[in-house]
């Protein structure tokens, strides 16, 4: 099977089973440049498994993942970031003990080497993009605060604000909205839509308020494989996802 | 998560706490001590390089190693080495069936120096396996776990297994290491009398301005960006795993700089104390060393540095009296302070003397909550501490000294 080189991310029976169970089996699953993907599905759906498999965190047990051609498979995880793969956890995952500024400065893509760390120089040009990057995600009064006294919210902003420093080709978000209020959800939503721009994302969520304001194309997963796939309005009508999922 | 409280945040170890360091190991102790206390002072010195480098690898980076044991052993052993050939010279052991060769050699009827202490008649390759030769055997091992992700626990009791084999091996083969007696009766580095007052004292002060620059060393690493990736991946492996680093060569290389420090110490040890055996390779000092960084504050350069102090003068006032009690007494000491002070002395310094030094001084700065740096000493808890043991090193009756 020849896999598409137009695709930024093309997956292609991707199987991956745990002791005999197969969380994600056979899968096939494509995304193009500047691409906003939200994934759905019931628990234990594989949603997050996918995500793992992508960002190398688990290893695929058969099948290919090619992004931008190159098979991530049997990459390792921190090369899978260079090649430009952001992945942000499913609870808020920051450096508490550190403040805004040294979280994001600790994930800014200069001095990614033991020596490189070592001789890395806080300039102006690494001070301007944490700037940047914080106003983005609204923390930027914020910087010298300790990352352990954010709110939820923050702490969730804060993670994606690591991620935008490196300025990924596919941020991989799980589950971004999950603890936040009404409010934060919303302009989570904005500030989602605002990053998809000029790079692809894929989104993990449960709340379908909040998949319908993303807009874009929606996957459903069920039991390791794609039930459906198409916008949230056409997938609200399908038999199918309604009995798996929407209708519980 | 290991959650720090505020007030050890900050930068690590503030200049005036190493210079009040280096005011007392420099003027303080040699003006108070006599010759034979400064250099028992000296030893415990020694010690606080390993235990600089345990803050680094173990308080900062998160990793416990029960067996730093076998890099202070190793730096003292080829030291030790190159002093031993030195007093072998055919001439002082003209009676042996083989002069020229160490007498244990001898002893155990070997009639050839084996080809690997040969390197070690040259004191610069001596000098350099000293400085390398600790290093690169962290970094065999450090490459190997790291990099298969083993961590924890399991770390620990690899080191503290491969502590118990290097001891075995070195009692073992004796006709090679000296066995279970060590290496001893050193006496001359380049016709150089290690032994006479002017000696003493001229290593004391090396040894002190080795460990002063061991502590900058890590001041400096801590500093920079090198410093919070350590600290976050502590905390946070996978996310600092997928911010793009890889996690296995940030703990090869602290873990190799907590060797290359531990292996100064034990270079230094045999220089001043004359001799170098397998009792300070194995489980129980590489324990010790984990409990002097803990007593001291496990997140304080500095603290090491004091906690080495303190604990191993106790240990000389408590130990020759009550041998087997010591035991007992320094592990009731470690759960104490795991317990009540998992930070050591460096906190308790942070928590009350900073208040105390700052009342002295008159605020300066009203409503301005201080998060001083982890491992600054200023005149407040520590150096009355320290204060407190130099007073008492005087009236201390003596404990292993030289052979």
């Amino acid at each position: 099977m020849s896999s598409n080189t137009d695709f930024l991310l093309s997956i292609e029976d991707l199987t991956v089973s745990f002791d005999g169970f197969k969380a994600i089996e056979g899968l096939a699953f494509y995304m193009d440049k500047n691409e906003m993907r939200v994934v759905i599905g019931p628990n234990g759906a594989g949603k997050t498994t996918l995500l793992d498999l992508i960002c190398g965190k688990t290893r695929a047990t058969e099948g290919s993942i090619k992004f931008k051609g190159k098979e991530l498979t049997r990459m390792s995880e921190h090369r899978i970031v260079w090649e430009g793969v952001g992945r942000k956890f499913q609870n808020p995952s920051i450096y508490e003990g550190l403040t805004v500024f040294d979280n994001l400065e600790a994930s800014y893509p200069r001095g990614r080497g033991v020596f490189g760390a070592l001789a890395f120089k806080r300039d102006e040009e690494v001070i301007q993009r944490i700037h940047q990057v914080a106003r983005e995600i609204q923390l930027d009064d914020k910087l010298e605060q300790e990352a352990g006294l954010l709110s939820h919210g923050q702490k969730q902003w804060l993670e994606i604000g690591m991620l935008l420093i490196q300025d990924p080709e596919l941020l991989l978000l799980d589950e971004p909205v999950a603890g936040m209020s009404l409010s934060e959800r919303l302009e989570t939503a904005e500030l989602l839509k605002a990053i998809a721009k000029g790079r692809s994302v894929v989104v993990i969520e449960h709340d379908m308020e909040f998949v319908k304001s993303l807009g874009g194309k929606v996957t459903v997963l069920h039991q390791g494989k794609i039930l459906a796939e198409g916008s949230m309005d056409a997938l609200q009508q399908d038999k199918r996802v309604i009995d798996v999922y929407l209708g519980h | 998560m290991i959650k720090l409280p505020g007030f050890l945040h900050g930068r690590h170890g503030g200049l005036a706490g190493i210079l009040i360091l280096a005011a007392i190991l420099m003027i303080v102790m040699p003006a108070m001590l006599d010759l034979y206390r400064l250099n028992l002072a000296g030893r415990y010195l020694t010690y606080a390089f390993v235990a600089v480098g345990l803050v680094l690898c173990w308080g900062y980076g998160g990793i416990l190693s029960l067996g730093q044991g076998i890099f202070f052993g190793v730096g003292g052993y080829a030291m030790a080495m190159f002093l031993k050939l030195e007093a072998s010279d055919p001439e002082s052991t003209r009676i042996q069936t083989t002069p020229g060769i160490p007498d244990f050699m001898d002893w155990n009827r070997i009639t050839e120096l084996p080809w690997f202490w040969v390197p070690f008649n040259s004191l610069t390759f001596t000098i350099i396996a000293v400085l390398v030769l600790p290093a690169a055997f962290a970094f065999v091992i450090g490459y190997a776990m790291f990099k298969r992700r083993v961590s924890g626990v399991y770390f620990a009791i690899i080191t503290q297994a491969l502590a118990v084999v290097l001891t075995i091996l070195i009692v073992g083969q004796q006709g090679y290491t000296g066995g279970i007696n060590g290496i001893t009766d050193l006496r001359t580095l380049k016709g150089w009398d290690i032994r006479d007052d002017s000696a003493q004292y001229l290593l004391y002060y090396l040894n002190a301005t080795l460990l002063i620059g061991c502590v900058l060393l890590g001041r400096w690493v801590l500093n920079g960006k090198y410093g919070r990736i350590l600290t976050a991946l502590r905390d946070r492996e996978d996310r600092v795993r997928f911010s793009g680093y890889d996690v296995a060569n940030f703990k090869v290389f602290i873990f190799c700089l907590a060797a290359f420090m531990s292996g100064i110490g034990g270079a230094m040890f045999t220089l001043q104390v004359g001799f170098m055996s397998p009792s300070f390779v194995g489980i129980v000092p590489s324990i010790e060393f984990v409990i002097f960084a803990a007593v001291g504050g496990r997140l304080s350069l500095l603290g090491g540095v004091y906690g080495a102090l303190l604990v191993s003068y106790a240990k000389t006032m408590f130990a020759e009296a009550y041998p087997q009690l010591w035991q007992v007494m320094i592990g009731a000491v470690f759960i104490l302070v795991v317990l009540v002070l998992p930070y050591g002395l460096a906190s308790v310094y942070q928590r009350y003397g900073k208040r105390a030094v700052a009342k002295l001084k008159g605020s300066r700065h009203p409503g301005d909550t201080p998060t001083p740096p982890a491992a600054s000493v200023v005149p407040g808890a520590r150096r009355d501490a320290t204060a407190k043991a130099g007073s008492a090193l005087p009236h201390d009756s003596v404990t292993e000294g030289r052979p």
